[in-house]
């Protein structure tokens, strides 16, 4: 099933050659941008830049509508609300926001492979090693947030999939249980697994012989 | 040439032709050994082991036994995933509850289900996530990742979404994200459970041609064809240790 963040797409477009850390930083900048506009001029501006980024990256209109419709029909409801709450216009502007925010993040997702911004996080925030803060795990967990988005979405549709089975689609317990046992199983292996490969062991391995030096130079 | 090097010879040419390294490797697991000495566990006041007194030194080890009877437990404290209550662990001397960093570094383990096992989005990010800590540049290990692939049947799958792969594919990787490290020993916990009859061939395939020390887990006991020892585990206790085909008629009896 496509899942709400779009996965890395290969390519070779200048939006896949940026530095993940700079697109980061980009992506937060943006963000913070488009929370600052309560305009729907400025937002959708946003919007025509982030279609642009898509334009550039080659990812084709149909890969972008499969990832995005389920954040169509969300937003159809949100819309709904707000029109009901506060009125059309600041509707419109809290859904540009979202649409236009979600779209940049998936831009970046699937312009980025996970482990190169992993890396790019664990070298930013090496100097807070200082203050206590350990940047590895900082950075894994970026990565095992959007790898999580994918797992989930596979269970959730397993889960839909058995709820239908039973006849049981109207029943919110036979979703909301089964999913949440199995989340919660796949959290406690995925634990187990990250300790199976060292995760969470202190001290870096003995360096093996790299033919680069200094080793995590140019990463990105 | 010492006297140990001329044993770890003969030891290997007893095997057939091997290369020189497939024979140094072949002389370590040889003299190395994985002891349990009264080991114990218990959940609670649940006793899922006792009093397992075990000295691994074979190639090709299988535990087998009932749902419950205690054989992932004792195959966890292989590589410290699970700490013994009673007595100790040793993994060529190393105590996995006190060295759990050094023993998981020469200890990988494959679990049942790879999509609990793979934690990076594309099949090259999850090899080359099991390398970040080697010291090595990203381009050393994506050129590692792209190796194991390869030689693992995923040849062009590095930026494939992990979770979009086929089962057998996706327990191919998570064996591929292991073996990268080029662990001394492989623990394997029911690894073909999930896998239809043609992964399942794919994956034993894999795991006969592999040189490392084989500790499995499994139900399956087709899969222990070439195998040299079996241990039989009923209700926390070893009720049988042997060669393949006694152990497994025991193992027979005891469930019909």
């Amino acid at each position: 099933m496509s899942s709400p963040l779009g996965l890395y797409q290969p390519g070779d477009s200048p939006l896949h050659r940026t530095p993940a850390g700079w697109k980061f930083l980009g992506l937060i900048a943006f963000a913070t941008v488009i929370v600052v506009f309560d305009e729907p001029v400025p937002l959708a501006l946003g919007g025509v830049a982030v279609l642009v980024g898509f334009v550039t990256a080659r990812i084709g209109p149909g890969r972008v509508f499969r990832m995005m419709r389920l954040l169509l029909v969300l937003l159809a409801a949100v819309f709904a609300l707000q029109w009901w709450l506060i009125g059309p216009e600041s509707a419109t502007v809290v859904c540009l926001r979202l649409l236009v925010a979600i779209s940049a993040a998936n831009l970046f997702t699937l312009t980025t492979r996970i482990g190169d911004l992993v890396s790019a996080i664990e070298r930013g925030l090496s100097p807070t090693r200082g203050l206590g803060v350990r940047p590895e795990l900082l950075g894994l967990l970026v990565g095992l947030t959007v790898q999580a988005v994918g797992a989930l979405s596979t269970i959730a549709e397993q889960t839909r999939q058995a709820q239908r089975a039973r006849n049981a689609t109207r029943s919110v317990s036979a979703f909301a249980v089964p999913f949440l046992v199995r989340t919660l199983r796949h959290a406690d292996e995925l634990g187990e697994a990250l300790a199976a490969r060292g995760v969470g062991d202190t001290a870096p391995e003995e360096p093996e012989r790299s033919e680069h030096a200094p080793p995590e130079r140019g990463d990105d | 040439m010492n006297a140990s090097t001329e044993n770890d010879d003969r030891a290997g040419s007893a095997r057939g032709p091997r290369t020189g390294r497939l024979r140094f490797r072949a002389s370590r697991w040889e003299k190395r050994l994985i002891e349990f000495d009264g080991v114990g566990h218990t959940y609670g006041e649940h006793t899922v082991l006792s009093g397992i007194d075990l000295r691994i030194t074979e190639r090709r080890v299988a535990f087998v036994g009932a749902n419950g009877s205690g054989k992932s437990t004792l195959a966890r404290m292989i590589n410290g995933l699970v700490h013994p209550t009673r007595g100790r662990v040793l993994v060529d001397g190393l105590d996995p509850v006190r060295d759990g960093k050094r023993v998981r570094s020469r200890v990988g383990f494959v679990f049942t289900n790879p999509d609990s096992q793979i934690v990076m989005p594309t099949a090259g990010e999850d090899v080359a996530f099991s390398l970040r800590r080697k010291g090595l540049s990203k381009k050393e290990r994506e050129d590692r990742a792209a190796a194991a692939l390869a030689e693992h049947g995923l040849e062009g799958y590095a930026d494939h979404p992990a979770q979009q792969l086929s089962g057998g594919q996706k327990q191919l990787l998570a064996l591929c994200s292991m073996l990268v490290l080029d662990p001394e020993v492989l623990v394997c916990d029911e690894p073909t459970t999930l896998l239809d009859l043609r992964n399942k061939r794919l994956l034993v395939e894999r795991l006969q041609a592999l040189e490392q020390r084989v500790v499995l887990v499994t139900h399956d006991l087709e899969l222990l064809d070439d195998f040299e020892r079996v241990v039989v585990l009923d209700r926390g206790g070893i009720v049988a240790d042997d060669e393949p085909g006694r152990a497994l008629r025991h193992y027979r009896e005891l469930v019909t």
